[in-house]
């Protein structure tokens, strides 16, 4: 395992070369490298797999590569740590990374800044690597906001376009909300626990917090702040569905397969501290299951097929936040993988899609375009039958094991659970809404399929990797506690399955055969309005923060306090103008008033004598 | 000297003063202004020499003789720079040689 | 003696500078970074002697010669690593206003470079000098030539800011004069001794509420020199102001004299007094953080909005030092340094568009990264060094003082943490207005098509650009030098 460092280094080598040779290789030079780098890296990882998996080898694998900083107590290492959870992630990120690198090769090619695209998607593979291999919070934090930058630059990276701007600052402000609490739990947690190292920090918990206390609750409050940031969940969700401007491969990669689940992995590799505030994990089930539904419920009436997905993002990491609630650690990690294969697909498959329809996004502009395009349309199949959770797709496999253990939580068990049902049942619809209206019904127009070794073969691999990713095992079970055992009822199951398929056949009736329209949303336009905004949250926003504060911003762009000096200024220029009637140049005047003067000093020392 | 002739030679000096000065004040004319400034300074010699003879001091006297020099000197400097002025603003008219007011 | 040698050599540099400066002004360009490379090899040797394992004492003493004997005044000149690390800085950041210089001042060239090797001279000066009194002469030493540099070579508006300037830092300076001089009294009163050194008056016993008033006229000073809240209005102006070197040494080094000051001298000197009145000073802080962070969002002049954005990180240093614990020091340390870098850098690249663009209006700028793609993404990098990206030297900074503010008060901690969500929103500002959107037409930018930079450019960011990156993965660099003499000071600190 000693080739750990080679793994966030490739891609890190790969960015300064991109950068250091900008403007001076050729773009298959860029490509050799953008693509070679994030490729080498997985298959280091698939090296130190190997040796991981060896018999007798250790759970865990820690590496100090040099000392970051030290101050008094505080020790904080530039080292890295290797369990079976880093393990997982390693995968997730290097494998679907360097599938969608290879896609994106292909995507980006006719872009001037084809250079600049791949350095700054290397330096997010090897911020990402660094946030996972982490062994200290400081260090994640690196990775944490590495990540964040590099996604405000992806979503821009159409800079021509304002609007692309904004989008991309609004993101790096939303979560850098979130990372600011999170760092306020990181101090607080330094000072509880006296170390940021994981390792220590996870056999420290347990011993020095009681649980339930106010400490680790705090504790585990901001960390899920920063969590929720990141990973787009309520209320710090609102950056997710804008930041689709980016180009689609960045949105596969970035807000979809590794970015947007870091908070997952945050909140999965802290675990210790999470289990210590019972109170904040049932915050954590229900900020899942808020999600889940509320943006289950927009993306049903989303028009952009990239919004309909980035909706879909964010309620399915709201599965996974759902299942860290409730105690589903292993099936929560199950599912950040199994989603990272297919929203990968599905947003790649996007992609293809919205290249042959000459970056037309809207999805009332298409239709019918299996036939054109059988390729991305099995691939959307496959992927929306995962994302819907039909058996036996990965999907299916972990979101029946997060259903499950919902249930048995006790308490609000079966309320979560019935949430998680009703879930599964808007994603069944909207997907294959979007299913339909995209490749159903009457053709609008002629598509322009790309072809070429950049864009089937990746989708492909990513589609079969979907259907049998319920197969894989994670080697997370040593590093996270085990889910509660025994079995719900048959019935939730049966139900747990059902609703999906009804979920489809209604999304059948109204948008392939056109009946039941009563059941559309079109009938309610304000209703729909609200809905398409997103439930008005970015408007709530704007009211309640960005307004006031830009306001004040302007009112007092010339610094109030700059008033005093100001005044001062004013001040003496009165007293000058008052002292100066006095010097009016008129010789007599200054004769009286000497002489007057001398009168009266004359008299005063007259009178004292 | 009797003493209650320095009583009248003071107040002679005051009155003598106190109207040179009110010439300066009063008058415009930067001509007449040096005389009543003469006249103030020669008030206050004729004080030195009453006060010097009086008390039978030399200190007095030439007190007087540094006055008349001060006079002297005055009015040479003066007098040129009233002429100077006279040929720059054509005028000696002090109301009108204000431009040091402030 | 290597210390002497510094400053002579940036002394004697001036003036050779000023003599030939009247025959060729390149002459007095080479003559400057001559003498700042014979400095830096004084300085190599300072480093050595500082950093030597085998070192038995904190300081190295440079000279100690009786001034005014009848007061105590010495001529006392001493380093520690706090001192070294900061005129480490002093000189890394006199080669990058060098090279901005280069081609921006065109007039009396050589009355620019002794001003500007003055001011320098001044730095070192009051980063080593032990004395009190001197220490106030090579502060005013270095004010001076400032306040010429913006008179004389600065923007449109130049004569209001050097003015302002001058006022507020003479008044405050005023200030600390009269508490150094009752200190002095004190001193006597209390041993019967005449002692301007920093040394004696360490051990003067400053509790009560006479310490309390003497604390306030040096912290007032070194609170304007800062700038913190509510006295830091001659920045914005000064800044904006001044000619790029100008703006560069001003926020790179001559903000950090301040800092300097209350790290060496309010808390050592009066440690009663800085205890009791630290929640006012921490809340300041977070005052100047916040409110800083506000202010430049709000800027559209490109200059003024990076001197605001120096305010509120100066507030993190002003915070820092009133914690008064190691791990914030050594904080305030790196916060000062990355500032200095990142600033500096920032100054410098707003100094390259108003020669490219003839405006620091960010309203009219826009676009540039297609025309400028090198210099857009050196800016990225220094925007995001100011808000306090990881990796590079600021967040180091920000972070171990907030880790530090947190352990003795969270709230403050806390509150200024928000100063991080403020801190993107007016970093980002920067990189919307001026380098994305549209392209500039050529009707903003002039006939003059607008260019890239050059090799001396380059050279001259990419000094700051190594300088945050190293001590971002490698801040121990600085850690191991200055975590004794911050031991030290703490130790004086804590007070009886």
């Amino acid at each position: 395992m000693q080739q750990l460092w080679l793994i966030p280094c490739l891609p890190l080598v790969g960015f300064l070369l991109l950068v250091l040779g900008h403007g001076r290789c050729s773009r298959s030079a860029a490509r050799l490298v953008g693509v070679g780098s994030v490729a080498m890296a997985a298959l280091v990882t698939l090296w130190v797999a190997l040796d991981f998996y060896s018999p007798g080898a250790a759970q865990s694998y820690q590496v100090e590569l040099w000392p970051w900083f030290s101050a008094g107590a505080l020790e904080v290492s530039f080292g890295l740590y290797l369990d079976g959870l880093s393990l997982s992630m390693l995968f997730v990120i290097t494998g679907v990374g360097s599938l969608i690198h290879w896609y994106a090769s292909g995507y980006m090619w006719q872009d001037p800044d084809y250079q600049r695209f791949f350095a700054y998607m290397n330096l997010f593979v090897a911020a990402m690597l660094m946030l996972v291999l982490a062994d200290n919070l400081v260090l994640l934090f690196l990775g944490w906001e590495g990540v964040g930058l590099c996604s405000f630059l992806l979503i821009g990276f159409w800079h021509q376009d304002p609007a692309n701007g904004y989008a991309a600052r609004k993101a790096f402000v939303v979560t850098r909300v979130g990372d600011t609490a999170f760092a306020i739990g990181l101090f607080l947690l330094f000072r509880e626990l006296g170390t940021l190292d994981l390792p220590t920090i996870m056999a420290l918990a347990p011993e020095q917090f009681v649980m339930g206390a106010n400490r680790p609750t705090l504790i585990a409050a901001l960390l899920l702040a920063g969590a929720v940031g990141k990973s787009a969940q309520l209320p710090l969700h609102t950056w997710l569905p804008d930041a689709m401007a980016g180009p689609t491969p960045v949105s596969a990669l970035i807000h979809a397969a590794t970015m947007v689940t870091a908070g997952v992995y945050l909140i999965a590799r802290t675990h210790e501290v999470f289990l210590q505030a019972p109170d904040v994990l049932l915050v954590v089930a229900f900020i899942g299951l808020f999600t889940l539904l509320i943006s289950g419920f927009t993306a049903l009436n989303q028009t952009d097929i990239k919004r309909v997905l980035a909706y879909s993002t964010m309620s399915q990491i709201g599965y996974m936040f759902f299942a860290l609630g409730v105690g589903a650690w292993n099936e929560s990690v199950f599912h950040l993988m199994t989603h990272a294969l297919f929203k990968a697909l599905l947003f790649m498959t996007a992609g293809s899609i919205i290249l042959a329809m000459h970056h037309e996004q809207d999805i009332r502009s298409m239709g019918g375009l299996r036939r054109q395009l059988p390729v991305p349309f099995w691939c959307f199949v496959i992927g929306s039958a995962c994302l819907v959770a039909l058996p036996p797709t990965s999907g299916f496999f972990s979101k029946e094991a997060i259903l499950n253990a919902s249930w048995q939580l006790p308490g609000y068990g079966p309320w979560l659970w019935a949430g998680g049902v009703l879930g599964a049942f808007i994603t069944a619809i909207y997907s294959f809404r979007l299913l339909f209206m995209v490749f159903f019904g009457p053709q609008k127009a002629q598509p322009h399929e790309p072809k070429g070794w950049q864009f089937h073969p990746p989708l492909m691999i990513l589609a079969a990797l979907s259907l049998v990713a319920g197969w894989f095992v994670l080697p997370t079970g040593p590093v996270l506690p085990a889910s509660p055992a025994g079995h719900p009822p048959t019935w939730t199951i049966v139900v747990a399955i059902a609703m999906p398929l009804l979920g489809i056949g209604i999304a059948y009736q109204v948008y392939v055969r056109h009946q039941w329209q009563g059941l559309r949303l079109a009938q309610w336009p304000q209703l729909r309005q609200f809905l398409f905004q997103g439930w008005g949250f970015d408007g709530l926003y704007q009211r309640l923060l960005l307004t006031p504060f830009t306001a004040l911003a302007l009112v007092n762009r010339h610094d109030i306090i700059d008033g005093v000096p100001k005044l001062l200024i004013q001040l003496s220029r009165f007293l000058h103008g008052l002292f100066s009637q006095l010097q009016n140049g008129q010789l007599r005047f200054y004769i009286a008033t000497l002489a007057s003067a001398a009168i009266i000093v004359l008299a005063l020392a007259l009178k004292v004598l | 000297m009797d003493s209650q002739y320095i009583d009248h030679a003071m107040v002679l000096a005051g009155i003598l003063f106190c109207l040179g000065l009110v010439g300066v004040m009063v008058r415009r004319n930067l001509l007449f202004m040096m005389i009543s400034i003469e006249v103030m300074l020669n008030a206050a010699g004729l004080a030195f020499i009453a006060a010097g003879s009086a008390w039978g001091q030399p200190e007095g006297q030439i007190m007087f003789l540094a006055v008349i020099t001060l006079g002297a000197a005055e009015v040479a400097v003066g007098l040129g720079l009233t002429l100077l002025l006279f040929r720059h603003h054509n005028s000696v008219n002090v109301d009108q040689l204000n431009q040091l007011r402030g | 003696m290597q210390l002497l040698g510094i400053i002579i050599s940036l002394l004697g540099g001036g003036v050779l500078a000023l003599l030939v400066g009247r025959q060729s002004a390149s002459a007095s360009r080479w003559l400057s970074l001559v003498s700042l490379a014979v400095a830096s090899v004084f300085y190599a040797s300072l480093w050595f002697d500082t950093t030597d394992p085998q070192a038995t004492s904190l300081w190295l003493l440079h000279m100690d010669w009786p001034w005014i004997a009848r007061f105590g005044i010495h001529v006392l000149l001493a380093t520690d690593g706090l001192s070294l690390v900061l005129i480490g800085l002093t000189l890394v950041l006199g080669y990058v206003a060098l090279l901005s210089a280069w081609h921006e001042i065109n007039h009396r060239c050589g009355l620019f470079y002794l001003n500007f090797l003055f001011t320098l001279a001044g730095v070192v000066g009051v980063f080593s000098a032990l004395d009190l009194f001197l220490f106030f002469v090579f502060w005013e030493v270095m004010l001076v030539p400032m306040f010429l540099i913006i008179a004389i070579w600065g923007h449109e508006g130049r004569r209001y800011a050097a003015t302002k300037f001058f006022i507020y830092t003479q008044a405050s300076s005023l200030l600390m004069l009269a508490a150094m001089v009752g200190l002095v009294l004190l001193n006597q009163q209390q041993t019967g001794v005449w002692s301007f050194s920093w040394f004696t008056l360490t051990q003067t016993d400053t509790s009560g509420s006479l310490g309390m008033w003497l604390m306030l006229g040096f912290y007032v000073a070194f609170l304007v020199k800062l700038p913190g809240l509510p006295v830091h209005n001659w920045l914005p102006d000064a800044h904006t102001q001044a000619p790029t070197p100008g703006s560069i040494l001003l926020a790179g080094i001559l903000l950090k004299t301040g800092a300097y000051g209350l790290l060496r001298f309010v808390w050592p000197l009066f440690p009663d007094a800085a205890s009791t009145f630290a929640p006012i000073a921490m809340g300041l802080g977070v005052l100047s953080v916040l409110y800083a962070a506000k202010l430049a969002f709000a800027q559209n002049d490109l200059k003024r909005l990076i001197a605001y954005t120096s305010i509120s990180h100066m507030g993190f240093v002003s915070l820092g030092i009133f914690a008064w614990n190691h791990l914030s020091l050594q904080g305030t340390v790196m916060q000062m340094v990355g500032h200095g870098l990142s600033s500096a850098g920032l100054f410098a690249i707003a100094g390259l568009l108003q020669q490219r663009l003839h405006t620091r209006d960010l309203d009219k700028m826009g676009g540039l990264w297609g025309q400028m793609p090198k210099l857009a993404a050196l800016s990225m990098l220094f925007a995001v060094a100011a808000l306090g990206l990881p990796g590079l030297a600021n967040f180091i900074g920000e972070f171990m003082v907030l880790l530090g503010v947190f352990q003795v008060a969270p709230w403050a901690a806390s509150l200024a943490a928000l100063g991080m969500i403020l801190a993107p929103v007016y970093a980002l500002i920067i990189m919307q207005k001026g380098f994305f959107g549209a392209s500039l037409g050529t009707q903003t930018v002039g006939t003059t098509e607008v260019l890239d930079l050059n090799t001396r450019e380059l050279l001259m960011l990419a000094v700051l650009v190594v300088g945050l990156v190293l001590l971002g993965f490698w801040p121990n660099l600085i850690f191991t030098i200055t975590a004794a003499p911050v031991d030290y000071l703490m130790h004086l600190g804590k007070g009886g």
